[in-house]
């Protein structure tokens, strides 16, 4: 055993410096709460105290560190999208990503292995050339690729699908794609945070929030009541739990997504494949995993419970992109909540709720966005007002009927 | 497996059927301002509970109301448009 984890053994303390403090108690009043101990929650928590100074913060957490969306998603970063909005917002979380191992002093083991989203018709190819302009026009690496190209960069793959399926005529391909390890993401976070003097408090469940003449004044927690006149609600999946308590109407609505990991294999695919076709995005974690995701779930539901209809259609998807994983068998698999949004565009900023933020609507594009969102957010949080990246993505486009259509999101068929 | 039970046909897999969505009631265009609409077009009820849902049997073609709990995938009854109510 390595000298490194026997201390642990025979050390009555812990050993190490802990990531971050277990803060005593609540105090009975902070400048800003932050509802959701995940990514975005932590991120803006972090900014809040960088950025902004703003120290006198809570972040609180029901559950543990990163256990919702942060630890569940298949840990991809990408700026390809679609509408000029979501390209240049992911374009600024892709910025940040590429250098936050250094600035939060933490291997977040960022990896850049090129993306490809598979078009198996002429209708797809379309989709993914229209994408390639905007990205092309807003700077991003982004280009349509030929099934030659496609064989030549992941020889495995069936480009005739296992003739069950339309076969592959093409790709969007985006160099910079990324896979991180999501965890470190919000441990990452939570030490920046902590270290600047907020305080993380887990297993604290929020139950109310307290309205007075349309302000906030405070939040209810199973621990106590907590003055405060900022409530930033970061609960991704749970949020219409929060948005109950406030009375704010959204088009939320939650759906599970599943994922999938199989056993460790040798590093054999550098790529991330996404077909939204056989509705599967696949690549190979740090750890030899292939880590697989599917699309939603076809039916509203707020529940994690994993199916066999999902390992079983996933299953099949593997095996007509990749026919050698015939013998490789799945580790495990999960869900994680999705709140999806009618254009697939996230929901944040201010809400006509004075001193009630919101950062929502993540669906399937909330992990790639950790860091962006918690950059605008905290400066949303602190400025009153929406920071410019975000405007288009406030609740009230909907009563203006100004939607951010995001056929770039991976939920869409296309 | 998971089996629903569909007023017509009874119990049948889960494979058979598609989601339609929550059972709203189209208010007059005409009377409402711009406002409203919009709250009637995109806003949902997604908070956790007992749910009233849109469901169709695939196979015969048969829409009915399923009332289900979304935080338990339970489904509590199901029946017919206008129908009289059976335990499901």
């Amino acid at each position: 055993m390595p000298h490194r984890l026997l201390k642990f053994a025979l050390s009555k303390k812990h050993p190490e410096p802990r990531m971050f403090r277990a803060p005593a108690g609540l105090k009975s009043e902070y400048d800003a709460v932050i509802i959701g101990g995940g990514g975005h929650g932590l991120a803006a928590a972090y900014y809040l105290a960088k950025d902004h100074g703003i120290t006198n913060v809570a972040v609180l957490e029901k559950g543990y560190l990163g256990g919702g969306g942060t630890g569940r998603n298949t840990a991809i970063v990408r700026s390809n999208y679609l509408t000029p909005e979501g390209v240049r917002f992911y374009q600024g979380s892709v910025e940040l990503f590429q250098d936050l191992s250094r600035e939060l002093n933490l291997n977040l083991f960022y990896s850049e292995r090129g993306h490809f989203t598979l078009a198996h018709s002429p209708a797809s190819l379309r989709t993914q050339r229209w994408r390639a302009e905007v990205n092309k026009h807003l700077g991003i690496n982004s280009r349509v690729v030929t099934p030659a190209f496609i064989k030549e960069t992941v020889p495995e793959i069936d480009l005739s699908v296992g003739g069950q399926q339309a076969p592959i005529c093409g790709a969007l391909y985006h160099p910079p794609g990324a896979i991180a390890r999501h965890d470190a993401v919000a441990w990452g976070y939570a030490r920046g945070a902590d270290r600047r003097g907020v305080e993380i408090h887990q297993q604290t469940a929020v139950t109310d929030i307290e309205i007075r003449d349309g302000a906030v004044a405070g939040v209810h927690t199973d621990k106590g009541f907590i003055k405060t006149r900022k409530v930033l609600s970061a609960v991704a999946g749970w949020t219409t739990h929060i948005t109950k308590m406030v009375g704010l109407r959204t088009p939320l609505v939650i759906h599970p997504l599943q994922a999938l990991v199989t056993e460790p294999l040798k590093p054999w695919l550098n790529s991330i494949v996404v077909s939204a076709s056989l509705h599967l995005y696949v690549s190979q974690s740090s750890r030899g995993e292939l880590v697989a995701g599917a699309s939603l779930d076809p039916y509203e539901l707020i529940s994690m419970r994993s199916t066999l209809d999902f390992a079983e259609g996933m299953s099949a998807g593997l095996l007509d992109l990749f026919p050698c994983l015939g013998d490789i068998k799945v580790l495990r698999q999960w869900a994680g909540l999705c709140d999806m949004t009618p254009d697939f565009s996230p929901i944040m900023g201010t809400t006509p709720i004075s001193g009630f933020y919101i950062d929502a609507g993540w669906g399937t594009w909330g992990f790639k966005a950790t860091p962006i969102s918690g950059k605008t957010m905290a400066f949303t949080v602190a400025e009153d007002r929406d920071h410019e990246l975000i405007t288009a993505f406030n609740l009230s486009r909907f009563n203006r009927l100004e939607l951010v259509g995001e056929k770039g999101a991976a939920s869409v068929g296309h | 497996m998971k089996i629903i039970n569909c007023p017509i046909n009874g119990p049948r897999p889960l494979q058979e059927f598609h989601f339609g969505g929550e059972v709203r009631t189209m208010p007059d265009p005409a009377e409402l301002t711009d406002q409203q609409w919009a709250d009637y077009v995109f806003n949902r009820d997604g908070e956790p509970g007992v749910k009233r849902e849109w469901w169709y049997h695939v196979p015969s073609g048969t829409w009915f109301i399923a009332e289900r709990d979304n935080r338990t995938d339970e489904f509590l009854r199901t029946y017919l448009y206008n129908a009289e109510r059976t335990d499901g």
